[in-house]
């Protein structure tokens, strides 16, 4: 039980994937233009990472070691069709707003990195936990950031006018201002971790 | 002169890095030197114009095929395959061009420039949004555009580099070490990017 719990936390506080692994920074600069957008590629990535550490982990008596990273690539590829399907059908205007970043999935070091360092050596339990708890951590960096960049680019928080948008500093929406805002943040939670 | 005008918007104005988000994990990995900046460039090059002409070819094989859900894994597939082929053959053909490109070939798999761009071509809609007005949807301009894309992505890794060369010397304050002033620095040649914004 403590194991469980330890894996779940992992992810989301010590092995932070945006802020101490530094995988994945991609979706992190690209999509985070609103809180919304942020948590819609978060829990994207969540599912796919989910489903391709379960699977992964089931298959990893299968798959012969030498042809591993194909074999998961296959896997992770097949969870990210299945995203992009479903959301073209239910969600097309967050398919429209996140485009090219969700095929780009498949390519996210986060997903790759966990089916071959974790999921390929622990069982399905703790692998399907571990992809919640990283993908929970995702999400969560990738909402934060995203709050912050809404609320200091264009006065919003999740769509709601917190003050007036002609005082707001655009240039947080645009992408210097995705650097600028990752890389405080970076520095506030570096400063935290070492207290 | 459409063809110049793709140059100018795919190297300056629309940066794949700066602008666009594509190949931040090598232009954040693998900039400490300019000399390995120029090595991962210049296989980038090589492997994105390839990539780009085999993909649009498939693309058309799958559309006539009506089977155009399997384009991610396809692609994917096919990127890696291409990756492992060009190491092999530089082996042969050009060790010395293997010497210098070699580490940074099994990097680029998971570069997802490489997977960004061959997705932009394969769609006539987002390559023509991202080319410059007047140009035609055709293997010609994607090629063009996927070439041109990666000197932007070698221009955008040279000068990073080069900046964070200087940095090193720089006396930084202790939590904005590493990865946050490199963030902060791509932020600002980010900022200088935009001032291009307009031209095409």
């Amino acid at each position: 039980m403590n194991n469980a719990l330890k894996t779940l936390t992992n992810g989301i506080l010590k092995e932070n994937p945006t802020f101490a692994l530094v995988l994945g920074m991609c979706p992190t600069l690209a999509t985070t233009t609103s809180a919304k957008n942020g948590m819609f590629m978060g829990l994207a990535t969540l599912f796919v990472l989910v489903c391709s550490n379960v699977v992964i982990s089931m298959l990893k008596k299968l798959i012969p070691d030498k042809v591993r990273i194909p074999a998961f690539i296959v896997v992770i590829a097949t969870f990210v069709t299945i995203v992009q399907l479903l959301l073209k059908a239910y969600a097309p205007a967050v398919d429209a707003q996140l485009g090219l970043f969700i095929p780009l999935i498949v390519v996210n070091c986060i997903v790759l990195g966990r089916a071959e360092a974790f999921a390929a050596k622990n069982s399905v339990g703790l692998s399907a936990l571990d992809g919640i708890g990283m993908g929970l951590g995702f999400t969560l960096s990738l909402t934060v950031l995203g709050l912050v960049r809404e609320l200091l680019g264009s006065g919003k928080i999740f769509g709601n006018t917190v003050y007036d948008g002609s005082y707001a500093t655009l240039i947080f929406v645009l992408a210097p201002g995705a650097f600028i805002a990752l890389a405080y943040l970076m520095a506030i939670v570096n400063k935290l971790n070492k207290k | 002169m459409v063809y110049f005008l793709i140059f100018i918007s795919a190297i300056l104005v629309n940066n794949i890095v700066l602008s666009q988000f594509l190949g931040i994990c090598p232009f954040l990995g693998v900039s400490k030197k300019i000399d390995t900046a120029l090595g991962m460039s210049a296989a980038v090059a090589f492997v994105l114009t390839l990539a780009t002409i085999v993909t649009y070819l498939l693309q058309q094989l799958l559309v006539a095929w009506h089977v155009e859900f399997l384009q991610t894994i396809l692609f994917i597939l096919v990127i890696a395959a291409l990756v492992q082929m060009i190491e092999i053959m530089l082996k042969k053909v050009s060790p010395s061009l293997y010497q210098a490109l070699g580490v940074f070939l099994p990097l680029i798999t998971t570069n997802c420039c490489i997977l960004g761009v061959a997705l932009i071509v394969a769609d006539q809609k987002k390559l023509l949004a991202a080319l410059p007005g007047g140009a035609e949807y055709g293997l010609l301009s994607g090629t063009i555009y996927a070439f041109a894309t990666a000197i932007g992505f070698g221009l955008a890794l040279v000068l990073f580099a080069g900046i964070r060369e200087q940095l090193a010397l720089a006396k930084v304050p202790k939590a904005m070490q590493g990865t946050p002033i490199a963030l902060l620095t791509a932020g600002l040649l980010a900022m200088a990017f935009m001032g291009f914004s307009g031209v095409v």
